[in-house]
């Protein structure tokens, strides 16, 4: 089985549900040149028409999917988490809510892949991971693949499935290589990850650790750290936020009775607290301390390289967390 | 090419259906049966008939918060309409959209939008689509002088131009943004002005008369399906109501005169098909009078149907979320 990065993941992805169904096609900024590195390739295979470089006009090329969707396209959108304000009118107003508002008559097979960039020097306008806003609204699905493996299989649902998501591309994950396997090797010839269906990445018996997207590899790193104290740790990654395995979330822990979340997002109001806030009401009684949610600071990110990584989840935090649900 | 007899009735049809659908919405929300806003279209009933006369049932239309009227104008049911805005099961969206979200997909019409100018992007994307699956259906989209200033505006008629898209921007310029007039908003004489800045025709025309609509409309259909890209069109009309009903607020405001409304409404689009029909020999006043009572009881049969409609039952709340299942 060959190792991908997660980028790859996403090409593969594109280029293969592409290929099934001429429906699909890509819009966005600077996809013919491929800036953010998942498009190279694309125009010389499937034509100008197939893979439209866009104005800068965000609410503009948004609303026009979410158009072309209701007349049988399958648009694939590229952009930034940043960008997604300026596209807002058209997220909230029309994508989430058109199919409801119209009592089910809009189908809306869109998929916006929206790349994370944060931890990497980009100040506070490009480093937004702006995922729970999202979840805040009712009407989108909410994808965040930890993986090259999950970001493949996820991103062929999205394009398949009937409503609009919104995929969030972890990017420090997004170099990060993960054994994907061949369309050959596949019972199915296909790789697909269904929606609402937890990965537990490693099991464990005395905590359990929810992380979101970039949030997993924390996890992962802070679990062999207090491995060697013999500390188990049972690792979840949701892979979507909307809809959310809340199931084997709530039975992990009744299992363990110790949760961590560990969330890139701000922390007021995000995926963290809400899983927290989850657990908190219908798992209560399996808890046997309280809850620990490591999630960014409630400040913007400032640029300093002395200052920005101050504010983001590490495993130095999730190793302090799991310590005092340990007692 | 002209229109036919035909055509020239059902498009008064479908004006006084317009007409008397709202006279009849005014009515029961002043007997306090209409919880929400709505705002009339009274006045400016030429200019959606006149569109919608020179599309086809697979043409696709969207339009904003004043879009009782343009539903209608594309042909759609009156009954459905009025039990959507009572918010009844049998409405258009089965009572979860209301007054500003009317829908009607199977004709074409791929709804209204509460956020003015908030629709035009998604005409452009139907448009669009019709490019890329090579499909000869075009896109109009209904949005007045006050969208006109909205970046929505302005992005999707830059994507439009420069993809060629078939695409007609239908400007309904009733004067007045709630109680701003686009003379203090709009940076030019008109509207139509600005097409020339996105590289397409900028067609200004009189909104109260629904043949001179149908022409300027029908051209930009040509160009469009002929790919030859979008249109401009500036219908000037007026908005004989206030901007919503349940407003009392700006009801009594005084951004307009009295002058300028009886001014106005000496161009009422109504009499002025009317008149057109019968002095070009095409119809008699008889005909138009039995045309009128024929809406009339329709109009009563609509809100009869939507009156006896049941609510939506609870259990509805949690449906229509989903395309596939979560």
């Amino acid at each position: 089985m060959a190792t991908k990065t997660y980028i790859q993941a996403i090409a593969e992805a594109t280029i293969e549900e592409m290929e099934r169904d001429k429906s699909v096609f890509t819009m966005g900024e600077d996809l013919r040149h491929s800036v953010y590195g998942a498009t190279a390739g694309l125009v010389e295979r499937f034509g100008e028409d197939r893979v439209l470089d866009t104005p800068l006009s965000e609410n503009g090329f948004f609303g026009a999917a979410l158009g072309a969707s209701l007349c049988g396209m399958r648009p694939i959108v590229e952009t930034v988490t940043s960008f997604l304000w300026v596209g807002m009118d058209q997220l909230i107003s029309q994508a989430a809510k058109m199919r409801y508002m119209f009592g089910g008559q809009a189908e809306l097979p869109v998929t916006f892949r929206v790349r994370m960039f944060y931890a990497r020097g980009a100040s506070a306008h490009h480093s937004d991971r702006n995922y729970p806003v999202f979840m805040n609204t009712p009407g989108l699905k909410i994808i965040c693949p930890s993986n090259a493996y999950d970001a493949k299989g996820l991103m062929k649902t999205a394009v398949r499935d009937n409503d609009v998501c919104l995929l969030f591309e972890d990017g420090i994950a997004i170099s990060s290589r993960t054994e994907v396997p061949d369309n050959a090797d596949l019972p199915n010839g296909e790789l697909l990850v269904p929606f609402g269906v937890a990965n537990i990445v490693q099991p464990g018996s005395d905590v359990t650790i929810v992380g979101i997207a970039g949030g997993v590899q924390h996890a992962i790193d802070a679990a062999k750290v207090l491995e060697a104290e013999g500390v188990s740790a049972e690792i979840i990654d949701p892979r979507t936020l909307v809809p959310l395995d809340t199931e084997t979330i709530l039975k992990s822990v009744a299992k363990t009775g110790r949760l961590v979340v560990v969330d890139p997002a701000h922390k007021m109001c995000s995926a963290g607290s809400e899983i927290a806030a989850i657990v908190a009401q219908e798992g209560f009684w399996d808890l046997q301390a309280p809850i620990q949610v490591v999630a960014s600071e409630q400040i913007n990110v400032p640029y300093s390289p002395a200052l920005e990584p101050l504010i983001y989840p590490t495993p130095e935090k999730v190793v302090s967390a799991i310590r005092t649900v340990l007692g | 090419m002209a229109l036919d007899k035909q055509q020239l009735v059902e498009m008064y049809r479908r004006m006084c259906r317009i007409r008397y659908f709202e006279e009849a919405v005014i009515e029961i929300h002043s007997s306090g049966e209409l919880i929400g806003p709505a705002h009339p279209y009274i006045g400016e009933e030429a200019v959606a008939v006149g569109a919608c006369a020179a599309l086809r049932d697979t043409d696709r239309i969207a339009g904003n918060h004043r879009s009782h009227g343009h539903p209608i104008a594309k042909g759609g049911d009156v009954n459905r309409a009025m039990a959507e805005i009572l918010g009844k099961s049998d409405g258009y969206c089965k009572g979860k959209g209301g007054s500003m979200h009317l829908a009607d997909f199977s004709i074409g019409i791929l709804g209204e939008s509460g956020i003015v100018a908030s629709s035009v992007p998604i005409a452009t994307g139907a448009a669009l689509a019709a490019k890329l699956s090579k499909q000869d259906f075009v896109s109009l989209v209904f949005f007045g002088d006050g969208a006109s200033n909205q970046g929505a505006c302005h992005e999707s008629m830059n994507m439009a131009s420069l993809w060629d898209l078939p695409v007609i921007f239908m400007c309904e310029n009733n004067g007045y943004a709630i109680t701003t007039s686009y003379k203090n908003s709009v940076s030019v004489d008109h509207v139509s002005d600005r097409a020339s800045a996105y590289g397409m025709p900028g067609v200004l025309i009189d909104g109260q008369d629904a043949i001179a609509v149908w022409e300027a409309t029908n051209e930009a259909v040509r160009r469009a399906r002929a790919g030859e890209g979008p249109t401009l069109i500036e219908a000037m009309t007026y908005r004989f109501e206030d901007h919503s009903l349940g407003l009392d607020k700006i009801r009594k405001s005084e951004y307009r005169t009295q002058e300028e409304v009886d001014e106005a409404m000496t161009r009422d689009p109504l009499p002025i098909h009317r008149s057109a029909m019968i002095n070009q020999g095409f119809v008699t006043a008889t005909e138009c009078d039995e045309i009128e009572a024929t809406v009339h009881t329709e109009i009563e049969g609509a809100v009869e149907f939507a009156r006896n409609s049941p609510y939506p039952q609870p259990e509805d709340l949690y449906e229509d979320m989903w395309a596939t299942p979560v």
